[in-house]
């Protein structure tokens, strides 16, 4: 059963309609995180959540009861800001404590659950400062110290890790994810970092413009990319996407693609498939991540269906872990993975092997996936 | 060579720096003079000032004039001095000052934290009464006074002055609030603060400057008034600054130079006062909300 449940939910600003029509839901105990670029409306619906905004339409519950109409301190939730919204007036302890006091909650019990907060994002030693006098990371973890000891039924983050330095960030990142281990609340988290959306996420949720892309698992979300959008979205490098033809042999179809010397590239892409067959001679965009693009001897042993084919390497990047090559395939610049010490010269032919089982195809009209 | 050139630069650079500095103390002393005449003069007999001139310091220093315009000059047809009139205006200032102060503070809150549908066109008719000439609303004034039983009394001229510097004070500190940031608000409401908590616990521990930046703009806008004191006061309320014209205008026969200067300072020493403490912030408070605006 769903414990958060969000049911065509619509918001207006004005005129400016934001969220349109958003349908969602994450189990108990579930990491949902909302991802999409800047302005999409993730924060509206972040804060909708909270109660911090009105709802136009639609009906949000949480564990089975309507909060439209409750305020945001009878929601039962805690939310950590993406300045993290200390109050500059008070100490770290005060910070806080704040809601508890304002519930009335008795000094010593107060004490005893910021004692007890503190204790465990190891702040103790920083309860007597003020916000001016902490560091980036340290302000980061009070802000979670203050949701935290609400102790709430669904957490709500709003990228509340754009604000670190890289290392930090990746470290915070480890800590919230063993936090959740532990704790097993309910998150709804904001970020337009798509490796933390992977990295965090029992389920995605990719927005553009206020409408749902696609909402799934990361791996669903990652392997079979909804549409156009969120394929090139989703990933770092992003999917290679090509325009291709499709061709076909009664139902067993191949991609071609141009390049630009020599002949056309064709692979064979599935056997027996009438309803792509059918689709014979129409224009389609091939999808294939960096790590499905690589060179024959780390190519996957097990996949059903790799073509390797000669590839002319225009520029190489190593990465230490790993070297990627830029090659160029229907006018577009590919970029594929290569184990770190592949045989590989930039300006030369490098033998690429395609790993089919993992490239999708879309409709470049309806910019939908259809294989 | 090039050591030359730079002594050279140094040369010019000082010369600069030395006429932009004689520019500044002139400034000053054409400034400074007004008060320092007043105060050389305030502490002088009669007799002195009439023979000698008036920028000599004083051969005989007496207090004399000081407590003559505190407390024996004759004011109008009685002989007070400016003492109770002094004390009329504190009782007119302080509350106008807190008042208005507060009221604005809640407007600029409410206009920036608590939107709501038509903020936009409420602030801009209250931004609007702070162009509105003193003159013109005097009539009008006069009448609602008069209605409300007023007319003459420290609170009718307390309302007039509130309901006047209500358009500068939320002016103020919605600009102050306006860089505010709203998160914390938010944050506070989850806590589960109410309206008048989160104003009282979040935003007023932050708003020093600009509290200051309101009192001393209020302060010395009614404790200066002489328009609305001449017209709406009484023995019982008026204010400083018309006494002290009454001082000045009043004493037939000869003219009391030197206790006219001792009270034209003792009426101006609140503000000063008020600007010395506080001006350090006056500035920064100023500063803030004009980027920030
Ligand atoms: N109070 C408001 N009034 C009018 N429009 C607003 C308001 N708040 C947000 N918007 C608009 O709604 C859209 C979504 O804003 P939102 O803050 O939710 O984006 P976001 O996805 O969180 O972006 P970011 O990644 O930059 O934080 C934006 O186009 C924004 O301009
Ligand atoms: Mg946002």
């Amino acid at each position: 059963m769903s414990f958060l449940k969000i049911e065509k939910l619509k918001k207006s600003f004005g005129r400016v309609e934001v969220l349109k029509g958003i349908d969602l839901e994450i189990e108990e105990g579930g990491f949902l995180v909302l991802v999409g670029p800047s302005g999409c409306g993730k924060s509206t619906l972040l804060n909708t959540i909270a109660g911090l905004e009105t709802i136009t339409d639609g009906t949000i519950s949480i564990n089975g009861r309507s909060v439209n109409d409750l305020h945001p301190s009878e929601r039962d939730i805690a939310m950590v800001f993406q300045s993290y919204a200390l109050y500059p007036n008070m100490t770290v302890a005060g910070n806080i404590g704040f809601g508890m006091e304002i519930r009335g909650v008795a000094k010593a019990e107060r004490d005893a659950a910021i004692a007890r907060v503190a204790e465990t994002l190891q702040i103790g030693q920083l309860l007597d400062r003020k916000p001016s006098q902490l560091s980036g990371g340290q302000r980061q973890r009070v802000a979670m110290g203050r949701a935290l000891v609400r102790e709430p039924q669904v957490f709500l983050f709003d990228e509340p890790l754009s604000n670190l330095d890289a290392k930090l960030r990746v470290d915070m990142r480890t800590e919230i994810k063993r936090l959740h281990q532990r704790m097993g609340t309910t998150i709804v988290y904001v970020t337009h970092d798509q490796i933390e959306a992977m990295t965090l996420a029992t389920r995605i949720a990719v927005l553009k413009d206020g409408v749902l892309q696609q909402f799934g698992t990361p791996a669903e979300i990652y392997a079979r990319p909804a549409n156009l959008f969120v394929a090139d979205f989703m990933g770092s490098p992003s999917m290679n996407l090509i325009p291709a033809t499709l061709d076909a042999d009664g139902a067993d179809v191949a991609i071609v693609m141009k390049r630009d010397e020599g002949a056309p590239l064709v692979l064979p892409y599935a056997k027996n498939v009438p309803e792509l067959a059918a689709r014979k001679g129409e224009m389609v965009v091939f999808g294939i991540r960096p790590e499905a693009l690589t060179d024959p001897d780390s190519a996957d042993r097990n996949a059903r269906h790799v073509s390797e084919l000669d590839c002319d390497i225009e520029v190489i990047e190593p990465a230490g872990s790993d070297t990627f090559a830029v090659t160029r395939i229907g006018g577009r610049e590919i970029v594929a993975r290569l184990r770190a010490d592949a045989p590989i010269i930039a300006g030369q032919k490098a033998r690429l092997a395609f790993n089919l089982d993992k490239a999708v195809l879309f409709d470049p009209q309806t910019q939908l996936r259809i294989a | 060579m090039s050591a030359d050139r730079m002594a050279g630069a140094g040369r010019s650079n000082k010369l600069l720096r030395a006429l932009l500095y004689s520019v500044l103390i002139l400034f000053a002393v054409y400034y400074l003079l007004p008060l320092y005449v007043m105060l050389v003069n305030s502490v002088k007999p009669l007799e002195e000032i009439r023979q000698g001139d008036m920028l000599s310091l004083p051969t005989l220093f007496t207090l004399e004039p000081w407590a003559k315009a505190w407390s024996s000059a004759q004011i109008g047809v009685q002989p007070t001095g400016l003492k109770p009139y002094f004390l009329n205006s504190v009782l007119m200032v302080v509350p106008a000052v807190t008042i208005s102060t507060v009221l604005g503070a809640l407007n600029g809150y409410i206009l920036t934290k608590w939107r709501f549908r038509g903020d936009d066109v409420i602030f801009g008719l209250i931004l609007l009464s702070c162009f509105i000439p003193f003159q013109i609303a005097l009539i009008p004034a006069a009448r609602i006074l008069g209605m409300l039983g007023l007319a003459g009394t420290t609170t009718g001229l307390i309302l007039i002055h509130v309901v006047y510097g209500l358009g500068f004070t939320t002016l103020f500190f919605r600009n102050y609030y306006a860089a505010f940031p709203t998160e914390l608000v938010r944050a506070a409401q989850i806590d589960g603060a109410s309206f008048f908590q989160i104003f009282r616990r979040i935003l007023l521990p932050s708003s020093a400057p600009i509290i200051v930046v309101t009192v001393i703009w209020q302060f010395t806008n009614i404790w200066n008034d002489f328009l609305f004191g001449v017209s709406f006061g009484d023995f019982d309320s008026l204010p400083m600054t018309v006494a002290l014209n009454n001082l000045v205008s009043s004493s037939g026969g000869v003219k009391e130079y030197n206790v006219h200067f001792a009270g034209a300072i003792l009426a101006a020493l609140p503000t000063l006062v008020v600007y010395i403490v506080s001006g350090r912030y006056f500035v920064r408070g100023l500063m803030a909300g004009a980027v920030k605006g």
